[in-house]
């Protein structure tokens, strides 16, 4: 029974096989995600009407601010994939950079949405306004949260590669770092539709 | 650590082409829906209908062209997982709708 | 100052029941005591290094059962503390809102910090061992989640003593659980104990999720994998589904309470039925979760201790796959009486007993195999065989609530608390208790006694029968759950007593059983072979205890029991000795990081829970901190030279 497989089980080859692993578990981690989002998305879709008598998201929702941010995350989200293709042709520099756009991008995505928050507030609907607008502000921000934890961890892999160049290990979280930004891009095309197209119709 | 360049075929995801054209759909599946609503073109429910069609879409592009979901190692477990993901995800949204479109006051 | 300082600690902690203060002395004395042993026999750098930082999946193992049974001696108190009290009539042995705190608790404990870090450390002790991995997917990650779980458990049970119980039952149900009516602290304690152990979950299912599709031995094909791991993924699966929407839903209700969202408070267009049908998409599942894998453990018991393969080994991974997909489709019979329309109800009713049919293939499954097998009736298999028909009841008295007209008659009865301890006592506990006799030997190198297992066995057997059989009548008689006292005139005494007396005989039950440990780590039977049940799979090839590295040379799987056919193999002659060939190992190396980033969640929940945000902040700061410092950790495993597997093996009395 026991057997002398495994002959190429150590050195590169067996690190690569376990960041390969580390990607499916990212994978599933998205999924799972996915599932929160769509959890939110219930509850905001539940709560569509509960207004209260307060200001409705038509009233607020300033469309140009949003329609802005929605453009800088699909851009940032195609930088990110410029990023991952510079990795692929080995060239740390172009990727740094790229990544660098993308976190730039994604910086300003945040700064938009914290002004559109102070300017809601501003106006008078806030989380504890009625249920609407605590489903609204539960669901974008922790979008918005998503993208700030984003950031944080690609400041950290700006400063690894810059370290250590691209090997096994900042391959995968290159490679991980990438999807998880597509993923948030593709949440936020949900919750454009969803609502704030949704909201103003 | 050296390099690993094209490891085994499955990591060198996409072509700046492939990137391209899904940054191009992209932008013309949120412009449509955009411009649909501004305009207010379709009457209520085709036009909620049509916009949800064009955010899914668009999700579909991106999978794709940025994601990259037809390639890596068989069996694919990701998109298993993914599939089923969706199943619950809609199962979650939609039966909360249902359950509680009775339940308004 | 002092009056201050006085104020504060009469709100801080729990004052004014004597049974508390009894409770504080003792945990004080229980501290001071570990500190003492520690520091004596120069324990402390021990402890760190074997146990706390350990990313070693049989300890982490070991640390779940642990702990897991620490929560079952806590739920287990509380339960009896529930039934003294409604022993007879008009008893004034607890308050009402003591009686509260006390199912509110029992509840969640069992649950989560029961069911759930033994199901986990069962998964942590096996499956690794049993698809031929070295390790599972991710080790660190598996420590953060025994953390996480572990601290998340003791800030829940901190509300013991400090800032009051919940009290608002299991599922803290808003109204109740929002501000208006339950202002306290409590029912924070309960929304971030739970939040924290849960991020812990969903890690631990990703991990074996990852582990079990990737991990295993060569030749091990999903269909050659043995049913165990099957259920593992079967309940990962919908642990990974399940516990976002657990973590959401909490949240929600925590922004009610700490921002004054509206999601589910009675004003500003919140609606407390929205918690009901989130917390019932996770809560479903998570029956489910807990009791798949206790099918997993049957299925392996049932073989071995038949000496047959397992019947329709098909049917049963179908089973297992259909259950974790259906269990996602019934939440809402959790809530019939809510008041939705017809087809709703008629959906979910039908949903329900559909899930009978998948359980009741692997009921079958389970007869066949043991039909004309060789049995014998060691520990594993007794709990084995009082789990069918103690199930079976609970499942059938499961549908007659899935009958959503009868269901307006059993709602939030007797009936339903009897049907549901059924399923959990005869289902899971059973399962687990099982799945402990069963691979104990594996973990530690010796059995447990059977004697005294026996003697456990039976008071927690008839024990259960009587506690809970007179609970099905009781309801039907009209009494409803969380009645924390009834008059002498509902004629409810009788039964109530019979249940009462049957609570006891399984705490017996449970105290031989702690008996049967501690006797058996001195008197147990040493199993020396690694095999002390003539088992089939592969964590039986290897010795008892396991080696750290588990296996030293990886098998090559031909069978589904592969094990069985490799001792066949060498019984009929026909077996090919390979050359062994030994390679360096390659294993992770032990962290602090886990223990660490937990005990800040810990400071996370324990300020949300007073609302001293400047502690969350402080605990947000840490938990950045150390994922920042592991991001940057690459030197993160280490090989294991041939020489030392070699001399490691000659001690276990192996030679390679």
């Amino acid at each position: 029974m026991m057997a002398n497989h495994h002959d190429h089980s150590h050195g590169h080859d067996h690190h690569e096989e376990h960041e390969q692993l580390k990607v499916l578990g990212f994978w599933i981690f998205v999924v799972t995600d996915c599932i929160l989002f769509g959890t939110l998305f219930a509850t905001y879709a539940v709560m569509m009407h509960s207004f209260a008598g307060g200001p409705t998201g038509k009233e607020l929702f300033e469309l140009p601010g949003i329609i802005a941010s929605t453009f800088i995350l699909l851009t940032s989200s195609f930088t990110s994939g410029l990023a991952v293709l510079a990795m692929n042709k080995g060239k740390v520099k172009e990727l740094i950079a790229w990544l660098a756009v993308t976190a730039v991008l994604g910086l300003a995505f945040v700064v938009l949405e914290v002004n559109e928050f102070t300017h809601l507030m501003h106006e008078g609907a806030t989380m504890a306004t009625s249920g609407f607008w605590s489903a609204f502000f539960t669901l974008v921000g922790t979008h918005g949260l998503h993208v700030s934890v984003g950031l944080f961890w690609m400041v950290a892999l700006m400063m690894q590669l810059k370290r250590r160049g691209i090997n096994a290990v900042t391959r995968r979280k290159v490679t991980n770092l990438s999807l998880y930004w597509h993923f948030l891009d593709v949440v936020w095309i949900f919750l454009f539709t969803v609502v704030y197209l949704m909201g103003v119709m | 650590m050296t390099q690993h360049q094209n490891h085994g075929g499955h990591q060198d995801h996409g072509s700046l082409k492939s990137y391209v054209i899904g940054f191009v759909l992209s932008i013309v599946l949120t412009i449509i829906p955009l411009v649909l609503v501004m305009n207010q073109m379709l009457e209520k429910t085709a036009l909620v209908i049509t916009i949800l069609v064009m955010a899914i879409l668009q999700f579909v592009v991106q999978l794709f062209f940025f994601m990259h979901i037809r390639e890596g190692e068989k069996p694919r477990y990701n998109v298993q997982t993914l599939i089923l993901g969706l199943v619950i995800v809609f199962t979650i949204i939609a039966g909360s709708i249902w359950i509680m479109m009775f339940n308004k006051y | 100052m002092w009056e201050d300082i006085k104020d504060f600690a009469s709100t801080f902690f729990v004052t004014g029941d004597p049974l508390i203060y009894g409770a504080d002395v003792s945990i004080v004395l229980t501290m001071l005591a570990i500190v003492f042993v520690l520091t004596k026999y120069k324990k402390w750098g021990w402890l760190w290094r074997e146990w706390l930082t350990t990313v070693d999946h049989k300890r982490i193992g070991i640390m779940y059962l642990i702990a897991s049974l620490l929560m079952l001696f806590r739920g287990g108190v509380d339960a009896l503390l529930m039934r003294l009290q409604l022993a007879f009539p008009n008893l004034e042995f607890l308050h009402a809102d003591h009686y509260n705190a006390i199912f509110t608790t029992h509840g969640t404990i069992m649950i989560l910090f029961m069911a759930m870090p033994m199901m986990f450390g069962l998964f942590n002790m096996v499956v690794p061992l049993q698809i031929g991995a070295r390790d599972v997917a991710y080790p660190f990650l598996n420590a953060l989640s025994f953390w996480l779980f572990f601290l998340g458990a003791m800030l829940f049970n901190l509300s013991f003593v400090i800032g009051g119980s919940p009290d608002a039952g299991w599922l803290s149900y808003p109204p109740l659980s929002q501000n208006d009516f339950s202002p306290g602290p409590g029912q924070n304690f309960w929304i971030w104990g739970i939040q924290i152990s849960g991020i812990g979950s969903l890690a631990t299912g990703i991990n074996f999720i990852v582990t079990i599709l990737k991990m295993r031995a060569p030749g091990m094909t999903l269909s050659k994998m043995p049913l165990f791991s099957w259920s593992v993924l079967s309940s990962s699966i919908m642990i990974i589904f399940a516990f976002p929407i657990l973590t959401i839903t909490i949240a929600l209700l925590f922004l009610d309470r700490f921002a004054g969202a509206h999601f589910f408070t009675m004003d500003g267009g919140g609606n407390p039925m929205m918690y009901l049908n989130l917390i019932w998409m996770w809560g479903h599942p998570e029956v489910y979760i807990v009791v798949v894998p206790a099918f997993g453990i049957f299925s392996e018991v049932v073989a071995t201790f038949s000496r047959k393969r397992i019947f329709g080994y098909k049917s049963m991974v179908w089973a297992l796959m259909a259950i974790a997909i259906a269990s996602f489709f019934t939440w809402a019979h959790h809530f019939f009486t809510m008041g939705t329309s017809a087809s709703v109800i008629a959906f979910f009713a039908i949903s329900t007993m559909v899930i009978a049919i998948p359980t009741g293939v692997k009921v079958f499954n389970w007869l066949f195999t043991m039909f004309r097998g060789r049995i014998s009736f060691k520990q594993p298999m007794l709990w084995t065989i009082a789990f069918i028909p103690c199930f079976l009841v609970g499942g059938a008295t499961g549908v007659m609530l899935a009958v959503a007209p009868a269901d307006y008659q059993y709602h939030n009865s007797y009936f339903l608390i009897a049907h549901f301890h059924q399923v959990l006592i005869g289902g899971v506990v059973f399962g687990y208790l099982a799945g402990i006799y069963y691979w104990w030997p594996k973990l530690f190198g010796f059995k447990l006694d059977e004697k005294l297992g026996r003697w456990g066995f039976w008071f927690w057997n008839i024990g259960f029968y009587i506690c809970f059989m007179p609970q099905y009548a009781l309801g039907f008689m009209g009494m409803t759950r969380r009645y924390y006292t009834y008059g002498w005139d509902r004629g409810w005494e009788d039964l109530n007593l019979v249940s009462t007396v049957g609570a006891f005989m399984m705490g017996i039950g449970f105290i031989f059983q702690v008996w049967q440990i501690t006797y058996s780590i001195k008197h147990g039977e040493r199993d020396t072979t690694g095999d002390p049940w003539d088992a089939r799979t592969l964590e039986w090839s290897i010795p008892s205890p396991a080696p750290f590295y588990n296996f030293a040379v990886v098998p090559n799987v031909k069978d589904s029991d592969d094990w069985w056919a490799t001792k066949q193999a060498k019984a009929n002659g026909t077996y090919k000795e390979e050359p062994v060939h030994l390679e360096p190992i390659h294993m992770p190396k032990n962290s602090g990081i886990p223990i660490i980033m937990s005990t800040f969640w810990f400071l996370i929940g324990f300020g949300f829970t007073f609302g001293w945000v400047w502690m969350a902040v402080v605990g947000f700061i840490g938990v950045a901190v150390c994922m920042w410092v592991r991001s940057f950790q690459y030197d993160t495993d280490y090989y294991v030279p041939v020489d030392e597997v070699r001399r490691t093996e000659a001690s276990l009395g192996r030679v390679l």
